[in-house]
């Protein structure tokens, strides 16, 4: 039996590996596609309808002055900011869900989200903060929410029925605290209500923009270098660390990032519902390997929220409505489809 | 000489004292029974010898080296261990849950190479799960399941293999056939191998090395049939019975006396 392996077998594992990988591109691929198809049509469609030619000079800065501007000013910074912001919430939703082994267990539900929409109103209304100052505050807000369910649910090793309980409850207490605080605001302020209760990103441009993308893809990098250890720590606490997995180091780690990436979207989009919880769970669903599916979850996020803005903003809804409004129809009763057929799983 | 070893160890739970000052060694190259009643500490036990459990006092060596001066990969590398009840995540397939086992061998970036795919299909085909290669996990039998956790802490390839209650959920079949396959690791590899189980008669056929423990203490190690008379019997479990040699193997076979149905 200690026999070497045989040839076939050898190449059967290598293949099964290589069909793997395979089922990954092709859902990676298909999600890029759907960004592609969902981008072009932001940029055609709008008040100031172009054909696909004026569309492409636009891009290339040539052409029209007002179809220049229209392009580069309105609809492709909008794109952007969809798909860096979704794609941030994606692989967020998916390293927390991951590490904290449970399906529900995403920043929206865990309050995280709902923590960084008040640090960041709270810099805006009392410290009137604005770029890296306010995801900071986002920061630190996500940052104490986590550090607080993490006290507060934490016994012993990691229970994550208890995880989510205790941070449902921080969600509503931090949504009492930023409707206390947008209710002392300014009338002129107004405008910020709806973006930090359902989330939105019209207004997401310039260096704004650029601070969410670079942010977001300096922390992917760092995800790059600590996602080795997902696949062990799926097998519990106790197989991860006979396997040489430094637990809890990968696990605070791990969470660092996702809180982070969480409090770098948010701030500058306030929380768009669901699509931390819902993003991983389509792509951990096509991929289905077990594995936590990070880069799927991340490119599925952008094709969510991408496809939930051009909606939103093209009025299916009879208005042009936030992203937010559009993802939480959505969402919600996936939330519900999943709590009523609850995902098989430990703990 | 890798030899582990425990030296007046304590451990707990949240101050509760469960094991004090013990002192145990794994034989090299034989395989170890830890018996004794439910809650005596058999497990706890077990996962501070594999680096899952904080010790309150004392130390695990191995080859002489406190194990927790070792990086945690490089003890992976050289105790393997297989805790109680893992459960697989949904969806992953037999040969991926196994290759898992080679993530201490693995760099920071590493990717699995083709050494990796040779190490995975020996675990594969020496458990006798290589034609499940491609089943998710969840749709296999509790038997075969077992085979695949099995199968995956030996394609992390080390001197010695800990498993907690390895037959627990299995059918009296599915456990013979464990048993042999770990007898055959024993033998054909030299692998250490020290298992918490709960079936004595069981243990005391398949050990080379038995380990009676209640309460947070050994009360007898050595040869099964040294070590499994009456008295340590009753000692260990508060158990009347009669210790007669196993008709198959010529272990000794506990036959246990209850308040009725006595001749």
């Amino acid at each position: 039996m200690s026999a070497p392996a045989t040839a076939t077998t050898v190449s059967t594992v290598a293949e099964l590996r290589a069909v793997r990988r395979r089922r990954q591109t092709l859902v990676v691929s298909g999600m890029v596609l759907v960004v592609l198809v969902a981008g072009t049509v932001a940029l055609l469609i709008g008040a100031a309808g172009l054909t696909p030619g004026q569309a492409i000079g636009g891009v290339l800065g040539l052409g029209d002055k007002g179809d220049v501007f229209v392009v580069q000013k309105l609809r492709l910074p909008r794109i952007e900011a969809a798909v860096v912001i979704g794609a941030a919430f994606g692989l967020a939703g998916a390293l927390f869900q991951s590490t904290l082994r449970n399906p529900l267990a995403s920043p929206d539900i865990l309050g995280i989200s709902t923590g960084a929409s008040l640090g960041a109103v709270l810099g805006v209304l009392v410290l009137g903060l604005s770029g890296v100052a306010l995801s900071g505050m986002a920061f630190t807000g996500a940052a104490v929410v986590a550090l607080a369910i993490w006290l507060l649910a934490w016994r012993r090793g990691l229970h994550s029925i208890r995880f989510v309980l205790v941070g449902v409850g921080f969600a509503y207490l931090g949504s009492s605290l930023i409707a206390w605080a947008l209710a002392r605001a300014q009338e002129h302020e107004a405008a910020a209500v709806l973006t930090w209760t359902v989330g939105s990103i019209s207004d997401v441009r310039g260096e704004q923009l650029t601070l969410v993308a670079v942010g977001t893809l300096v922390l992917s990098a760092a995800v790059a270098v600590v996602s080795r250890t997902q696949g062990p720590l799926a097998l519990g606490d106790d197989n991860a660390r006979a396997l040489g997995v430094h637990v809890d180091a990968a696990r605070v780690g791990t969470l660092l990032l996702a809180v982070a990436l969480v409090a770098l979207a948010t701030s500058a989009s306030g929380p768009i519902a669901f699509v931390a919880l819902v993003a991983p769970a389509i792509a951990r669903r096509l991929v289905n390997d077990g594995g936590a599916a990070l880069v799927a979850s991340a490119v599925t996020g952008a094709a969510l929220t991408l496809v939930a803005d051009v909606v939103a903003q093209h009025g299916l809804l009879g208005v042009a409505a936030p992203v937010g409004v559009v993802t939480g129809l959505v969402g919600a009763p996936y939330l519900l489809w999943l709590l009523a057929t609850n995902e098989k799983r430990s703990r | 000489m890798t030899n582990l070893r425990a030296e007046g160890v304590s451990l707990g739970y949240d101050g509760l004292k469960v094991i004090e000052g013990l002192d145990l060694t794994l034989p090299d190259g034989k395989i170890t029974a830890v018996v004794g009643p439910n809650a005596c500490g058999k497990s706890t036990l077990l996962r501070g010898l594999a680096r899952l459990h904080p010790l309150d006092g004392g130390r695990i060596t191995l080859g002489g080296t406190d194990i927790t001066a070792m990086p945690r990969k490089e003890l992976a590398r050289k105790v393997g261990m297989l805790p109680q009840s893992s459960v697989a995540p949904d969806g992953v397939r037999v040969a991926e849950l196994v290759s898992r086992g080679r993530y201490p061998h693995q760099g920071w970036f590493g990717r699995h190479s083709s050494d990796d795919d040779a190490v995975v299909t020996t675990a594969l085909e020496s458990t006798g799960v290589a034609e499940l290669a491609d089943r998710p996990v969840a749709e296999l039998s509790g038997g075969q399941r077992q085979r695949v956790w099995i199968a995956m802490v030996l394609a992390q390839q080390t001197d010695i293999v800990l498993l907690d209650e390895p037959t627990t959920f299995l059918d009296v079949r599915h456990q013979l056939d464990l048993l042999d396959l770990l007898t055959e690791l024993n033998r054909n590899q030299g692998t250490t191998v020290a298992m918490v189980l709960h079936e004595l008669n069981l243990a005391a056929r398949y050990a080379d090395h038995l380990v009676v423990m209640s309460a947070g203490r050994i009360v007898a190690e050595g040869e099964p049939s040294d070590v499994l008379t009456r008295e340590v019997v009753d000692e260990a479990f508060g158990l009347r019975a009669q210790v007669v040699p196993d008709p198959v193997a010529g272990s000794p076979l506990v036959v246990p006396v209850g308040r009725f149905h006595s001749k």
